[in-house]
């Protein structure tokens, strides 16, 4: 269940594993009222995917990966203001500039370890939002981007007002990398960044080429959280500063470790307790959520590592122990 | 020339301390070579340079006549060359054949591929195992490393570099903690290691280096003090004084 | 010409106290960073409790200047020491990734509590009479607490160097600094250690906070927004020096204030691409180690 991936790790798909879908597409038919966070939650679990891949596989540690993000946002956005509001094309450029960044800055900052890393990341984020914040004339500054119509997908699916297609259109783009990242994570590719994040020296003397396994991890990750950011941008139809920034990364941060890192559907765990507690506690209590959350991340590190998910498999194991 | 591995005037200094002093060496191919000093002596960081993980100051090493001086780590173990850590450096979580699987697949050319699964990759995983089973850890496949006892986890260390097929093999203290039982088991590995694997082993059990080689040389401080033939070194007045001198009082 | 004699001279006054605010504050943090390995993303938190500790002295209690300065490095010196030993301590071993997300989590809490008691907006800064008018020296006008400031910075400093370079506690930080199982075992108590150090460290960060209230305004978000440039000063002066973060902070506290003034267009923007293209150059910072 953990999904950690290698060369004994089973790969084929677990019964349960269709859960998640299911009950997207029920909450589609059963909830229309939520489909705009619906499809918030699934673009947040397409970068907590990206995150996983790096911070949970790779054992990159990064505080900067709402750069990639914000990056795909704003691509998406300029992409719609001046030159065409068709989407898929939107998508694709925003993706792949995301992609572009991380492997500039990949190739960059991934020489560095330890503290230098933690902070070139930081940096290269805030470097990002103060450039939105500055460059005006292209991102709106702190006023931010808006005041475009996506256009119909592939001509035929119009965003509507309660926000079906825009959550369909997530949904389908949450599916394609999601099968992408766990085929990736059970690859001899996703075992051996395992391995860089075990035991990098060793990785090194089996002769693996680690910085360029790294680099490319990053580029990839770093695609996926543009892709994210430009579905925000057009499901919203706006794109401000909030894309950027430290607090962004730190939060994804949080929601990836509450579902639990380097297992995939923490990656859909936690993003959805996330945004859910967030949604229905923060408007009314809003010290209270932000004290709440500080405390589980605390409670979290000191005693359950695994969070949600490592939670529920020791349950299982628990009870499996128990009945037999 | 019939050198696997050469080395010319190898320097290295650690600030004021100067580990590798004018270093000449030589193994020949199918060697079967110790190289044994005193603790500091700079064994391991002569096998750090050979191996491209620390750069030298100054001089120049050649492996199977080719200049491998600038190249990297992966460059060197693509040309043959595969070593073991004096310290066990495994992946701890992850079980024994992984350890060895992502070796192999790494020699094979195989770990970029990002969409067949690893399981999927029969090769590999059959090569590993019978390494594994040829030292007699094949029950142990599944096992993380982190809960072997300490003498087999030193096997897998040797496994791991075996998955690589070097043509030079340096091993560094590959029986370093492990009690003399196990330790016996470990020799008889080496034994039976092909005899055309160019085979360096640093050790400071006389023992197993006795048995095991057919040709010492001695480090200390930083520079060659003796080579020569077994029976040659346990014959020289200035090895007995500075190294075996000390170890047997 | 004479102008922009005159902007020089303001922007590196201004910048020199901005940067000795950073200096006091961030200094604390490079130690315990180079002593424990310990990344604590939450040392803003103390500068920001520092600063509301001396805020609510003076606004509510009364309190004068110097005693609700005093107060303020004693009292959050004092809840560090509480919080090293109930929660930090457990984490020296743990990786990286645990202590990053160990201290989110306290900033987290920490502006949670700071809003729920202050509110969202900055505190109102009420300096005394004697520290509000101006200096004149060389025929210029230099308002009296920012003099104050760099010249209280000034001496902060010098005790830190003579408590490191002179002292029996300096010696045992040098000593744990480069080798800590050497210094364990020639019985340095490293855990005391660590912990009169890290509360110095914050304590430190307290009295930056409450001095530089007037300079880094102080809110809830303060320990968000601010960490960027404390981390900065960090990684740009290298670990485990004193000198590092000192020319750190003043390079960057210097850059930064003329970058604004002259090119606000710009912001921070040169800050960040100036702290990338130093940490790629020196992976350890300015007189960091290099990194191995
Ligand atoms: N990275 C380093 N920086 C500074 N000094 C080092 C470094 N690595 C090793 N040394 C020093 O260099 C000397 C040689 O070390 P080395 O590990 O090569 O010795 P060795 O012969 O392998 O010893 P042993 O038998 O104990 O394994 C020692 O004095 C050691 O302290
Ligand atoms: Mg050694």
């Amino acid at each position: 269940m953990t999904h950690s991936g290698g060369y004994v790790a089973d790969p084929r798909f677990r019964a349960i594993e269709w859960l998640p879908w299911l009950l997207a597409l029920l909450c589609f038919f059963v909830a229309p009222s939520y489909l705009p966070l619906g499809s918030y939650v699934l673009t947040m679990i397409i970068f907590a995917l990206s995150l996983d891949l790096v911070v949970g596989y790779a054992g990159i540690i990064t505080l900067g990966h709402s750069a990639y993000f914000g990056a795909g946002a704003y691509i998406a956005g300029i992409f719609a203001a001046r030159v065409s509001t068709e989407p898929l094309t939107g998508l694709a450029i925003s993706t792949v500039g995301a992609g572009l960044l991380g492997l500039l800055t990949g190739v960059v900052i991934l020489r560095t370890r330890g503290l230098a890393l933690l902070m070139l990341t930081l940096a290269i984020t805030s470097l990002c939002l103060e450039f939105a914040n500055k460059a005006t004339g292209w991102t709106g500054g702190a006023d931010g981007l808006g005041g475009f119509a996506i256009q119909p997908i592939l001509g035929l699916f119009k965003f509507d007002l309660f926000g079906k297609t825009a959550y369909l259109y997530c949904l389908v783009f949450l599916f394609a990398s999601w099968w992408l990242v766990r085929r990736m994570v059970y690859s001899p590719f996703g075992a051996s960044l395992t391995g860089i994040r075990e035991n990098d020296v060793r990785m090194n003397a089996v002769g693996a080429p680690v910085y360029m396994r790294l680099v490319v991890s990053y580029t990839i990750s770093a695609a996926l959280a543009g892709l994210a950011g430009a579905l925000l941008t057009q499901t919203t139809q706006y794109v401000g500063l909030k894309v950027l920034g430290f607090e962004l990364s730190g939060e994804l941060l949080v929601m990836l470790i509450l579902g639990g890192i380097g297992r995939i559907y923490g990656a859909f765990v936690g993003p959805l307790v996330y945004l859910l507690a967030q949604d229905y506690l923060a408007k009314q209590f809003p010290e209270y959520w932000y004290f709440g959350i500080g405390m589980i991340l605390v409670l979290v590190v000191m005693f359950v590592r695994g969070g949600i998910l490592g939670i529920v498999d020791a349950g299982i194991a628990k009870w499996r122990g128990a009945s037999a | 020339m019939n050198a696997a591995l050469e080395v010319r005037k190898l320097c290295k200094s650690f600030g004021a301390l100067k580990v590798a002093d004018e270093i000449d060496f030589c193994l020949e191919r199918g060697a079967r070579h110790a190289l044994i000093g005193p603790n500091g002596a700079g064994k391991t960081t002569f096998i750090n340079m050979l191996t491209g993980r620390l750069r030298p100051s100054s001089g120049q090493m050649l492996l199977g006549g080719e200049d491998i001086t600038e190249l990297g780590q992966a460059a060197r173990v693509k040309r043959g060359l595969g070593r073991t850590f004096q310290i066990n450096t495994l992946f701890l979580k992850l079980p024994v054949i992984d350890n060895v699987a992502l070796s192999v697949a790494e020699r094979e050319g195989v770990a970029w591929r990002m969409f067949r699964a690893a399981n999927a990759h029969r090769g590999v995983i059959d090569e590993s195992m019978d390494l594994l089973q040829t030292l007699g850890l094949a029950e142990d496949a599944r096992n993380s490393v982190a809960r072997l006892p300490y003498g087999k986890q030193r096997l897998v260390e040797i496994a791991v570099a075996l998955g690589l097929k070097p043509r030079v093999l340096l091993l560094d203290e590959p029986a370093a903690g492990v009690p003399s039982l196990e330790s016996h088991r470990i020799l008889e590995v080496l034994a039976a290691l092909p005899g055309d694997i160019a085979i360096l082993i640093i050790e400071h059990d006389m023992d197993l280096v006795f048995r095991f080689a057919r040709r010492i040389t001695v480090l200390a401080q930083g520079a060659i003090l003796a080579e020569g033939a077994p029976a040659e070194i346990a014959e020289n007045q200035r090895v007995r004084e500075v190294y075996l001198g000390e170890r047997h009082v | 010409m004479q102008d922009f004699l005159s902007s020089l001279v303001s922007v590196a006054f201004h910048g020199l106290a901005y940067g000795m605010i950073l200096y006091v504050i961030s200094v604390g943090l490079s130690v315990t960073m180079g002593l424990m390995g310990f990344a604590n993303l939450a040392h803003g938190v103390f500068a920001m409790a520092g600063g509301y500790v001396m805020l609510t002295a003076i606004n509510s209690q009364g309190a004068p200047f110097p005693l609700a300065v005093a107060g303020a490095f004693v009292a959050v010196a004092l809840g560090s020491m509480v919080l090293e030993r109930l929660l930090y301590a457990r984490l020296y071993t743990a990786g990286e990734l645990e202590q990053v997300l160990f201290t989110i989590g306290l900033i987290f809490m920490a502006v949670a509590v700071a809003r729920l008691i202050y509110g969202a907006l900055p505190q109102p800064v009420h300096l005394p009479e004697y520290m509000k008018g101006q200096l004149r020296f060389l025929g210029r006008d230099f308002p009296t607490y920012r003099v104050f400031l760099i010249l209280f910075s000034i001496a902060i400093a010098a005790l830190l160097w003579f408590g490191v370079e002179r002292t029996r506690w300096g010696a045992m930080v040098r000593a744990a600094v480069d080798n800590r199982a050497m210094a364990q075992s020639v019985g340095v108590n490293t855990t005391r250690l660590f912990t009169l150090t890290f509360s110095l460290g914050s304590g430190l960060a307290a009295l930056g906070g409450a001095l530089g209230a007037d300079i880094i305004a102080i809110q809830p978000t303060y320990p968000f927004e601010h960490l960027v440039y404390f981390l900065i000063v960090v990684a740009v002066g290298g670990l485990g020096t004193l000198r590092g973060p000192f020319v750190a902070a003043l390079l960057i506290g210097v850059a930064d204030t003329a970058c604004k003034y002259w090119i606000p267009e710009l912001g921070a923007f040169f800050i960040f691409a100036a702290t990338i293209g130093i940490l790629l150059w020196r992976p350890g910072g300015l007189y960091g180690r290099a990194a191995t």
